[in-house]
């Protein structure tokens, strides 16, 4: 059973099942880092997953699928900046009517286009990319021959280069901790949060991508709650790129482990591995010692 | 407050809802159908019959649960985001007495199982409560995990020890612990499984409204909502009101269960509620966190929700889905510009008084 357990396979199992958390995980992050909460990244993985399917269908080509993905999750989160940046609006009421929007519409259009309440056709999905001498070896195999496993690899470093290396970073970091102070030096705050939000946005609407490409087909509701393990990850990884996608990997991995757990015929029952992510989001949130402390002013629309 | 602004609190939901109507009207004819015909259908196969009136009110009960349960925490200053985890804790201690205490007589029966539904919630979610008065942990995020962690846990109950040989769902609960439905005295509604939890749900929106403003209890709780740390300095206890809000909000959320499982199903599953947990917090907001409104808006996303079976036949009945989100979108996006031209006008009729 061990064996299993510690297994390659349960490597790139865990690798897989992260990849969407860690994507609207950091999404999450250039949210929050710029003083938006985004409770709506559930929803923008979930019209990603299905702009996916759906130009991916039109095309014949999967990557028409995987940027009408990001520019859905960007639309969506641009409706989610309006009504909150620009209309000051709650943030969080604001990020479940996004999740209950994303619901409805795709639903809706899943049944004009497929005639289907269920799920869309089956669509092409991504290729595989074969390099010489890489691919014998496991798990590194895996992630350069699979197009948006490698591209999460350069988001996440690029993601912590951006937030704390550039100056882009530093002034949306700045929005989110003392918008007051950032403005009086000249940065646009607004500006700085409607990139935060759009850019979320896209992120979660990449991992939507990821989700509904890796099956060939949109079934209804697939984001199936990712977005919140993906808040939870951003949580847990204090709202920093990194931090998160090792909380991602985390609750990927206990994921991965129920599913080998279970196939190898152990009684562990599956809904205790599902309650880990959020267990230990409201641990780290309430423990005495590493707390996690969001961004000084996130949430709070900015008042001049 | 003054009379325009009470207008204006009527005023901005309605139009927002007229606007969310026309935006849906565009939808209806991208489609290729007449947005009045669709209309027109949605009303009169809601409110045209006895049995729509019927169903309207059957899918309103449980959103008036919910809605008064975030209304009574925001009115704490609570952003209760948990309701659906509280109403599926409530709705299977409901059901788990139901179908154990099967020897009890219906008059101890129904009462016990309807506490036990507010218990069950309450205790749910006095946990956020807590972490927030100790630990300072926010609820809303606290409540979302807890969500999640009640679905797991009552998938866990129902799935290794309380469901029904080959069913997923449990066992059904005692006779005498059902609630008639009014289609047994009026006939004209059979077929709806409306029952008498409406009128516990109208009942609640009552007690709420006297608790909140005709108690002190009520009083310190607004007090907390409204300034928190001028409620402290007047001598509040912010840990105790904060677990308190919690609790009771948690108790409304958990009798949602009242409605499905004793007077509908008679027995819990997984999935029963829908999502009546997160549009609680479309309906208190529409309703502007007062009970009265949130009868009145839990009406409308009832017609609405039903509505959307009526139509179905024509557009899909998602459309009242992208619906009701555009109500919640518009209704927050406009409160402010709202405001705004509110303090103009305002100031524009003190310049006035000021040269006359």
């Amino acid at each position: 059973m061990w064996q299993s357990v510690f297994s390659l396979v349960m490597v790139t199992l865990t690798i897989k099942i992260s990849i969407p958390y860690i994507l609207a995980a950091i999404g999450g992050t250039f949210s929050e880092r710029g003083g938006v909460i985004n409770i709506g990244l559930e929803g923008m993985i979930l019209n990603g997953a299905f702009c996916a399917v759906l130009a991916t269908w039109y095309t014949g080509n999967a990557w028409a699928g995987v940027v009408a993905a990001v520019i859905g999750g960007v639309l969506t989160a641009l409706i989610h900046a309006v009504v909150s940046i620009r209309y000051k609006a709650d943030q969080i009421i604001s990020g479940v009517a996004i999740n209950l929007f994303a619901i409805g519409i795709t639903k809706f259009i899943l049944k004009m286009v497929f005639h289907s309440s269920s799920n869309s056709e089956r669509v092409v999905g991504l290729p595989f990319w074969k390099i010489p001498v890489i691919n014998k070896v496991p798990v590194i195999d895996t992630i350069f021959s699979t197009p948006l496993i490698l591209l999460t690899l350069i988001i996440i470093v690029a993601s912590h280069i951006i937030i704390f290396k550039t100056s882009f970073g530093l002034r949306l970091r700045s929005c989110g901790e003392h918008p007051q102070a950032a403005d009086t030096l000249g940065v646009k705050v607004n500006l700085m949060r409607y990139a935060g939000v759009l850019i979320s946005g896209g992120l979660a609407g990449l991992g939507g991508a990821w989700l509904s490409l890796d099956q060939h087909q949109f079934t209804d509701g697939m984001s199936g709650g990712r977005g919140f393990i993906a808040l939870a990850a951003m949580i847990f990884g204090k709202w920093t790129p990194l931090g998160a996608t090792g909380a991602a990997l985390l609750f990927g991995f206990a994921e991965a482990l129920q599913i080998q757990l279970q196939s190898a015929g152990v009684k562990i029952p599956t809904q205790f591995i599902q309650m880990i992510p959020y267990l230990l989001t409201i641990i780290v949130l309430t423990s005495a010692i590493g707390r996690a402390v969001p961004p000084a002013a996130d949430g709070k629309p900015y008042e001049k | 407050m003054d009379k325009r602004e009470k207008l204006l609190e009527i005023l901005s939901p309605v139009l927002a809802v007229v606007a969310a109507f026309l935006v849906g009207g565009i939808f209806i004819l991208i489609i290729g159908q007449n947005p009045l015909f669709i209309y027109g259908k949605l009303f009169s196969g809601t409110l045209g019959n006895p049995y729509g009136i019927a169903q309207v009110l059957f899918k309103a009960t449980p959103l008036i649960f919910t809605g008064l349960a975030v209304a009574f925490a925001f009115r704490a200053g609570l952003f209760n985001i948990g309701a659906q985890g509280q109403l599926y804790m409530g709705a299977f201690l409901t059901a788990y007495l139901g179908f154990t205490l099967v020897n009890l007589p219906g008059f101890i029966l129904i009462p016990l199982c309807i506490l036990g539904g507010m218990i069950g919630g309450a205790l749910w979610a006095a946990i956020p409560g807590i972490l927030k008065a100790k630990r300072g942990a926010h609820e809303v995020i606290t409540t979302i995990m807890m969500n999640f962690i009640a679905l797991a846990l009552t998938n866990y109950l129902v799935a290794r020890h309380f469901h029904a040989p080959e069913t997923v769902h449990t066992q059904a609960i005692a006779f005498s612990a059902r609630i008639p439905r009014l289609s047994t005295i009026f006939p004209g509604l059979s077929g709806s499984p409306l029952n008498y939890s409406i009128f516990l749900a109208l009942l609640a929106c009552f007690i709420i409204y006297y608790i909140l403003w005709k108690t002190s209890l009520g009083y310190e709780l607004r007090a907390v909502g409204l300034n928190p740390f001028a409620a402290e300095y007047g001598g509040i206890n912010i840990a105790r009101s904060t677990i308190l809000a919690m609790a009771i909000s948690g108790a409304l959320a958990g009798l949602v269960g009242v409605n499905y499982v004793m007077g509908y199903k008679y027995y819990f599953e997984q999935g029963f509620s829908g999502g009546v947990g997160f549009m609680g917090i479309a309906v208190a907001l529409l309703g502007r966190n007062n009970p009265i409104g949130v009868i009145l808006a839990a009406l409308l996303f009832g017609l609405l929700s039903f509505g959307g079976l009526v139509i179905n036949a024509y557009v899909p009945k998602e459309l009242v889905d992208i619906l009701q989100a555009i109500v919640i979108i518009f209704v927050i996006a406009s409160s402010r510009p709202f405001r705004e031209y509110l303090m103009r006008l305002k100031k524009r009729t003190l310049a006035r008084g000021e040269q006359g």
